[in-house]
C-alpha cells in the first residue's frame, strides 16, 4: 500500500499534462492519444498502486502540436473485412479476358465448434430415445420374469400345468413386452449375428466410346519486346492512322483504287529475291566507298590530317602533296577540258573530257567524282561532241551546263535517270557556229527561270534562259576586233570578229563581266550594254586562256594565257598591275576562296604554280611538277571551296588531287593583344595594300 | 538492278577484295564469289551479329538504326551493309 502522500501527490497533478516518472509501469494506451492518456491519469488517479501519472513516452512517439491533438478522428465502424480481397481478378472464358469480380465474400468466419445437441424431434434423437427405452423395459422385464420362475419350481408339480401355463403366459408377456416395444420402432439389427445377403446382377458389358475433336491450331509465337520494337509499332500505327486521313480526305475513285491494287498484285508476284536486289544500289555505292576507303586509307588520313611540318624550316615556301588520282578507263584519249566543283556537295566535281586538238575531234565525256571513291566516277555521260567547259549552278546543284566543241550548249539534270541533257541547242535555237569556250550560270532572272551565259569563238556572247522545256536564247554582245558591233553608216560588211575564249562575271556587281579574246585583248562589257565595251584592255598577245574576278577584292582581276605570262589588273586601270612570267605556256590560272591575295597556275610543262602575293610579290612560293610524265600538260586547276586541296586535270585524262601545306594557306597575322579579324574584309584590305603600293608610283608620275 | 550488278563487280575486281555476298531474307547467299561452306557460315554468322548490332543501337535511340559493321581482324576487314532483310557482306584486305 503506497503512502497516503502519493495519493495527495497524484490528486494535485490531475490537471497537468503527461510527465516522465522513471521507474513507473507504463501504459499501453500511452501509445495512442493523449486524451486516453488523461482519461487514464483520471482514472489512475484513484489506482494506487500505479504510481500516479507514472506514464512512460516510448521514444518514438510521435510528436503532435495543439491543433493537431484537438484535432477531431473519426473512426468508423463498418461490416466490411479488412481482410477480404477488394480487387479480385478472373478470366472469363466466355468473355475471354480477365474480369475483376465485385462483389467478394466478406464474412469472416471467427470460430467453429461442433456440437453435440440433437433436436428431439430428429429422427436420430428418435432412435436413440428408442435404444433407451428399449434397454429400461428388458431390464424390468427380466427382473420381472425371474422371480416369476422362482415361482413356478417352488410350488408342485401340480402346478406344473398352470405354471406352465403361467409360464406361458410369462413367456408370452415378455414377448408381448418385447413385441409391443418392437411395432413402435423398427427392428434394430444385431450386430453379432448380421449376416449378408447378397447377389450380383449381370453387369452390362462395358463399351467406351471417345470422340475426339481436332484441336484447335496452336502456333508458336515468340518475339523481344524491346524498346525499338515498341517505337516501330507506334510508327506503324500513326503511319496507318495518316493513311486513313489522306483517304478520308481525298474523294477515293474506284478506277483509281483498282489499278493499284493490281499493281499491288502484279509487283508482290514478281518480286522475289533478284528483283529486290534492285533495291540494295544504294547501300552497295556506300560498300564501294567503304572498300575504296580502305584501299586509300592512307591517302583519307592525309587529306584529313596530315599537315606538313617542315613548312617551318622552308622559310615561306610551300608544297603540294598529291593524294587521289583519278582517271576513268573509257576516256583514255581524252584529255580534261573542264573542272568544276559542287557547292553544295564539297567532295564532288565535274570533269569535262575532250580534245583540244583541232584535227582530233570526237566523242566527249562529262564525268562527276567523288573524292570518297577514287576509283570510279559517280555519274558519267557520254557526249557526242567534246565538252569544252562546264559550270554547275551554285543552288540547284543537279543543273550542269556544258559546252560542246561543236557550238552547242546543254543542260544536264543529275536528279533525272538518263544520259540525256534535259536542254540542249540545235541550230535552230542559235547555237553557236563555233566551240564554246566558257559558261557560267547566272542568278535566276525576273520568272525565276534559269538562266547562263556563253561565250564562243564566234565572238557572240550569249544569255540563255530555260523556259520549260526549251533554251531561248538571247545575243548579248557581239565581239570585234576593233569595238562593238555597231549599225553604222558603212556598208554591211562587218568588221572582223573576235573569238571570245573566256569570261568571267563580277562577284557582287551583277551586269559587270569580262570577256577575253583570241586576239588577247580582254574587254569589259555590261549586260545592259549590248553596243558597246566599257573598257578593253590589251593584256596578251596570244589568246587569253582564263580571266578570273578576285572573289574579295572588287576590283582585281586576273588573267592567263598562252604568252607565258599571267597577269593582274585592277579593272579602273589600263594597264598590269602585277605580272608573272611562268616560262610556260598558261592553261589555267584561279584565285583561292580563302585569301584575296594567294591564286595559282598551270603550266604545259606540268608544273603548278603557287602565288601569295602578301609574302611574295615577284615570285611563285611554290612550283612543283604535279604529273609524273614529263609530257603531259596540265589543263585546269580549281580550289576547293572548303577544304585545302586543288585538283588539276592534264591533257592524258588525269585528274589529281593536291593538297596546300600550310604555308600556302597563311592568313593575316594577328597583332598582339588583337582578335583575329575575320572575314572578306581584311581580304580586301590586304589587297587594297598591295595595290596601294603599286599605285603611289604610278600617281606621282601621273 | 544493272547498277547493283556492277557496282558489286567493281567492289569484287578492287585491289584487295578477297569475296563479296549478297545475302536474301531467308539468310541465303544468293550471289558470292566465294565457295559455297564460307558463303553460307558467313551468311549465317554474320546475320546473327548483325542483328544484335541493330539491336543494340536501336534499344540505346528507337530512332537511330544501323548502318553498316566494319569488323576488322588481323587478317582482314568485313564490311557489313544491312538493308531491310538483305545483308552485303565484302571481306578485304586492307593493303598496308
Amino acid at each position: 500500500m503506497p503512502p497516503p502522500n502519493n495519493n495527495v501527490a497524484t490528486l494535485g497533478r490531475k490537471g497537468s499534462v503527461v510527465q516522465k516518472a522513471p521507474g513507473a509501469k507504463p501504459t499501453k494506451a500511452a501509445n495512442k492519444k493523449k486524451d486516453e492518456e488523461e482519461g487514464v491519469d483520471v482514472g489512475d488517479g484513484w489506482d494506487d498502486w500505479t504510481h500516479g501519472k507514472a506514464l512512460i513516452k516510448p521514444q518514438d512517439q510521435l510528436e503532435l502540436t495543439e491543433a493537431e491533438l484537438k484535432e477531431e478522428i473519426t473512426r468508423i465502424l463498418t461490416a466490411n473485412n479488412p481482410h477480404a480481397p477488394q480487387n479480385i481478378v478472373r478470366y472469363s472464358f466466355k468473355e475471354r479476358s480477365f474480369k475483376s469480380t465485385s462483389v467478394v465474400d466478406q464474412m469472416a468466419v471467427h470460430f467453429v465448434l461442433e456440437g453435440s445437441l440433437l433436436h428431439q424431434d430428429s429422427d436420430e434423437a428418435r432412435r436413440l430415445r428408442a435404444k433407451e427405452g428399449l434397454s429400461e423395459e428388458t431390464a424390468t422385464v427380466d427382473t420381472g420374469t425371474e422371480p416369476d420362475e422362482e415361482k413356478p419350481e417352488t410350488p408342485a408339480t401340480p402346478v406344473e400345468d398352470g405354471g406352465e401355463v403361467e409360464e406361458a403366459g410369462e413367456e408370452d408377456r415378455p414377448d408381448s413386452a418385447a413385441s409391443k416395444t418392437d411395432k413402435k420402432e423398427p427392428k434394430i439389427t444385431n450386430q453379432f449375428n448380421f449376416s449378408e445377403r447378397a447377389s450380383q446382377t449381370l453387369n452390362n458389358p462395358l463399351r467406351e466410346r471417345s470422340c475426339q475433336t481436332e484441336p484447335p491450331p496452336r502456333n508458336i509465337f515468340s518475339a523481344t519486346a524491346s524498346q525499338w520494337e515498341i517505337y516501330d509499332a507506334y510508327v506503324e500505327e500513326l503511319q496507318k492512322q495518316e493513311k486513313n486521313k489522306e483517304k478520308q480526305k481525298a474523294a477515293p475513285s474506284k478506277k483509281d483504287s483498282d489499278k493499284s491494287k493490281k499493281k499491288t498484285m502484279l509487283t508482290e508476284a514478281q518480286m522475289d529475291d533478284m528483283s529486290k536486289m534492285g533495291k540494295l544500289s544504294k547501300k552497295s555505292t556506300i560498300l564501294e566507298r567503304m572498300v575504296n576507303q580502305n584501299t586509300f586509307d592512307d591517302v583519307a588520313q592525309d587529306f584529313k590530317y596530315f599537315e606538313d611540318a617542315s613548312d617551318e624550316f622552308r622559310d615561306k615556301e610551300g608544297t603540294l602533296l598529291p593524294l587521289w588520282k583519278f582517271h576513268y578507263d573509257k576516256a583514255k584519249r581524252l584529255s580534261v577540258t573542264a573542272l568544276c566543283w559542287n557547292k553544295k556537295y564539297q567532295d564532288l566535281f565535274a570533269v569535262g573530257m575532250g580534245s583540244y586538238d583541232f584535227s582530233k575531234q570526237g566523242r566527249g565525256m562529262l564525268v562527276f567524282y567523288s573524292l570518297k571513291k577514287s576509283a570510279f566516277p559517280e555519274y558519267i555521260y557520254p557526249t557526242t561532241s567534246g565538252v569544252l567547259c562546264l559550270d554547275i549552278h551554285e543552288q540547284h546543284s543537279y543543273l550542269v551546263v556544258v559546252g560542246f566543241y561543236d557550238g552547242c550548249v546543254a543542260v544536264y539534270n543529275l536528279q533525272e535517270e538518263g544520259l540525256e541533257p534535259v536542254y540542249k541547242s540545235t541550230a535552230k535555237t542559235g547555237k553557236h557556229t563555233d566551240p564554246v569556250w566558257q559558261v557560267c550560270w547566272q542568278n535566276d532572272d525576273l520568272d525565276s527561270n534559269h538562266n547562263f551565259y556563253s561565250v564562243s569563238s564566234d565572238g557572240r556572247v550569249v544569255s540563255w534562259t530555260l523556259v520549260k522545256n526549251e533554251l531561248v536564247f538571247t545575243d548579248i554582245i557581239r565581239l570585234s576586233v576593233n569595238g562593238a558591233v555597231s549599225e553604222g553608216p558603212e556598208d554591211a560588211q562587218q568588221p572582223c570578229i573576235a573569238s571570245g575564249t573566256s569570261f568571267d562575271f563580277h562577284k557582287q556587281i551583277d551586269y559587270l563581266f569580262l570577256v577575253g579574246t583570241e586576239e588577247g585583248k580582254i574587254h569589259k562589257c555590261s549586260k545592259t550594254y549590248s553596243s558597246q565595251f566599257l573598257e578593253t584592255y590589251i593584256a596578251h598577245s596570244m589568246a587569253v586562256d582564263a580571266v578570273k574576278w578576285n572573289h574579295f577584292h572588287p576590283k582585281v582581276f586576273i588573267s592567263c594565257s598562252s604568252d607565258w605570262t599571267v597577269k593582274i589588273w585592277d579593272h579602273t586601270i589600263n594597264t598590269p598591275m602585277f605580272t608573272f612570267d611562268l616560262n610556260a605556256a598558261v592553261g589555267d590560272v584561279a584565285w583561292s576562296p580563302y585569301s584575296s591575295t594567294v591564286f595559282a597556275a598551270v603550266t604545259t610543262d606540268g608544273t603548278v604554280h603557287v602565288f601569295d602575293l602578301d609574302i611574295n610579290k615577284y615570285e611563285a612560293i611554290c612550283q612543283q611538277l604535279a604529273v609524273g610524265k614529263k609530257k603531259t600538260k596540265l589543263t585546269h586547276i580549281e580550289f576547293n571551296p572548303i577544304h585545302p586541296i586543288i585538283i588539276v586535270g592534264d591533257d592524258r585524262g588525269y585528274v589529281t588531287s593536291l593538297k596546300l601545306s600550310p604555308n600556302l594557306r597563311k592568313k593575316p597575322k594577328a597583332k598582339k593583344g588583337q582578335e583575329l579579324p575575320k572575314g572578306p574584309e581584311v581580304e580586301v584590305a590586304k589587297m587594297e595594300r598591295l595595290l596601294s603600293l603599286l599605285r603611289e608610283p604610278e600617281q606621282s608620275t601621273v | 538492278m544493272a547498277e547493283v550488278d556492277d557496282t558489286l563487280k567493281r567492289i569484287e575486281a578492287h585491289k584487295g577484295v578477297i569475296g563479296t555476298i549478297v545475302v536474301n531474307a531467308d539468310g541465303i547467299p544468293i550471289r558470292t564469289t566465294l565457295d559455297n561452306s564460307t558463303a553460307v557460315q558467313y551468311a549465317g554468322l554474320l546475320r546473327n551479329l548483325t542483328m544484335m548490332a541493330r539491336s543494340t543501337v536501336r534499344d540505346i535511340d528507337p530512332q537511330n538504326d544501323l548502318t553498316f559493321l566494319r569488323i576488322r581482324s588481323k587478317k582482314h576487314e568485313v564490311l557489313v551493309a544491312p538493308e531491310n532483310d538483305f545483308l552485303l557482306i565484302v571481306i578485304q584486305n586492307p593493303c598496308e
